[in-house]
C-alpha cells in the first residue's frame, strides 16, 4: 500500500515499517506481503504489541517517528476514510462522489507524507511537542486492564483453548469498545470471514453519526 | 505450574503457585519476568519500587516472590485464566501515559515473513512512518 510512495521518496530518509496486527500469525499476513512486493520491513504483530504500546484502535493507523526517536505525530488514521460506509453492499460498488471525496482524501495524507520526508523538521505537518502531546490519546485503567484480557484471550485461543480464549476477548472488547482492532480480530478468530461480515457491518452502522475512521487533523 | 505473559513474551515457570490473586514465583525464576528482588525493592531494568513497608512478608515467602499481587500493587492489570494457570501482565495506566506523552517512540522487536527480527531503534536516524494494517 506505501510502496509507490516509498519508491518515490528514495532520494530522502523516509521509511515506512508495516506492521499486521494478526493473531493468525505469519500465514495470515504472508500472501499480503508478497503481493505487495514491499521493501520496506513488513512485520507480524501477533499479540497487537504495537497497538498497546502506540495505543492504536484501528488499521490503518500510523505514528510518525522522526531521526531521534521522537513522535512527531501521534496516532491517527493513516488515509482511510469513511467512504466506505456509502458502500452498496449488493452492487459491490460506492457512490462516484465518496470514490472522489476519499481520493481526495488519502491524497491530502500523501502529500504531508512527502512535505515530512523532503522538510524534516521544517513540515508544516511536524507538530510541535505540546501540540504532539495534547493530541496523545492516553488510556483509562479500564482500557489498560482491556489490553491485558486480550493478551490473555488472543495467547489461550492461539494455543488452542478457543472457548476461554473467546471469553477474555469478550470482556476486552467490552472494556475497549472503541477498538475496531479487538473486535475484527476476535470475530476473525472465530472464523476468517467474520471480521468483514454481517456483525461488522451492523457494528458500523451503530456508529450513527459517529467516526469509524477519526479524519487526522492535517 | 504457571504460564506468564509479559509484554509479549511467554514464560513459563514450572514451579509457580497460585492462589486467588496470589502467583508466588520462585527467585530462581525471576529473571525470566524482567523482574528481580534486590535489597531496595523489586526491579524492573533501573526502576526499582521498595516493597510496602511491614507487609513483606505478603510479597516474599519461602524463596518466592509474589508477582500477582505485587503488579496489582503497582496498579497494573493481572488477568488470569486459573483453569490453565496463563496470567497476562500489562502496563498501568499511568505508566503508559507517562510513556505516551514524553513522546518518545517506545521499543520494540517484530519478526518479518521470514522470522527475522526488526527493532524500531535498528532504523534510527530515519522518518519512520510505522503504520498498522491486518488480513482480517
Amino acid at each position: 500500500m506505501w510502496q509507490a510512495l516509498f519508491e518515490e521518496l528514495s532520494d530522502t530518509n523516509f521509511l515506512p515499517i508495516a506492521v499486521a496486527f494478526d493473531s493468525r500469525g505469519v500465514e495470515a499476513a504472508r500472501p499480503w506481503i508478497e503481493a505487495a512486493k514491499s521493501t520496506y520491513p513488513s512485520l507480524i504483530d501477533e499479540n497487537h504489541r504495537v497497538a498497546a504500546l502506540y495505543n492504536m484502535v484501528n488499521v490503518p493507523q500510523a505514528v510518525w517517528i522522526d531521526e531521534n526517536g521522537v513522535i512527531v505525530r501521534p496516532t491517527e488514521t493513516a488515509g482511510s476514510s469513511d467512504g466506505f460506509r456509502k458502500l452498496d453492499r449488493t452492487t459491490g460498488k460506492m457512490p462516484p462522489e465518496e470514490v472522489a471525496a476519499s481520493k481526495e482524501r488519502k491524497a491530502a495524507y500523501l502529500e504531508a507524507l512527502r512535505d515530512w520526508a523532503r522538510n524534516g523538521s521544517k513540515s508544516k505537518y511536524v507538530l510541535s511537542a505540546k501540540e504532539a502531546e495534547s493530541r496523545t490519546k492516553t488510556v483509562t485503567p479500564e482500557q489498560a486492564t482491556g489490553n491485558a484480557y486480550f493478551r490473555l484471550g488472543e495467547h489461550l485461543v492461539r494455543t488452542g483453548r478457543v472457548e476461554q480464549g473467546q471469553g477474555y476477548l469478550d470482556e476486552a472488547k467490552r472494556l475497549r469498545p472503541e477498538s475496531w482492532a479487538f473486535k475484527r480480530q476476535a470475530w476473525n478468530l472465530e472464523h476468517e470471514q467474520k471480521a468483514s461480515g454481517p456483525e461488522f457491518w451492523s457494528a458500523v452502522e451503530a456508529l450513527g453519526d459517529e467516526h469509524y475512521y477519526e479524519p487526522p487533523q492535517l | 505450574m504457571a504460564t506468564l505473559l509479559i509484554e509479549d513474551r511467554v514464560i513459563s515457570v514450572p514451579q509457580a503457585r497460585a492462589d486467588g490473586e496470589n502467583l508466588w514465583v520462585p527467585l530462581a525464576d525471576m529473571h525470566g519476568t524482567g523482574w528481580e528482588l534486590k535489597p531496595e525493592g523489586a526491579c524492573r531494568g533501573e526502576a526499582c519500587y521498595p516493597l510496602p513497608f511491614g507487609k513483606e512478608a505478603e510479597f516474599v515467602e519461602a524463596g518466592a516472590f509474589n508477582l500477582g499481587r505485587f503488579a496489582a500493587y503497582l496498579g497494573q492489570p493481572v488477568v488470569h485464566d486459573d483453569e490453565s494457570g496463563t496470567w497476562a501482565f500489562g502496563e498501568s495506566a499511568d505508566d503508559q501515559n507517562e510513556a505516551l506523552r514524553s513522546l518518545q517512540a517506545p521499543e520494540f522487536g517484530l519478526p518479518d515473513l521470514d522470522g527475522r527480527v526488526h527493532n524500531l531503534s535498528d532504523y534510527r536516524g530515519r522518518k519512520i512512518f510505522l503504520v498498522s494494517w491486518a488480513s482480517w
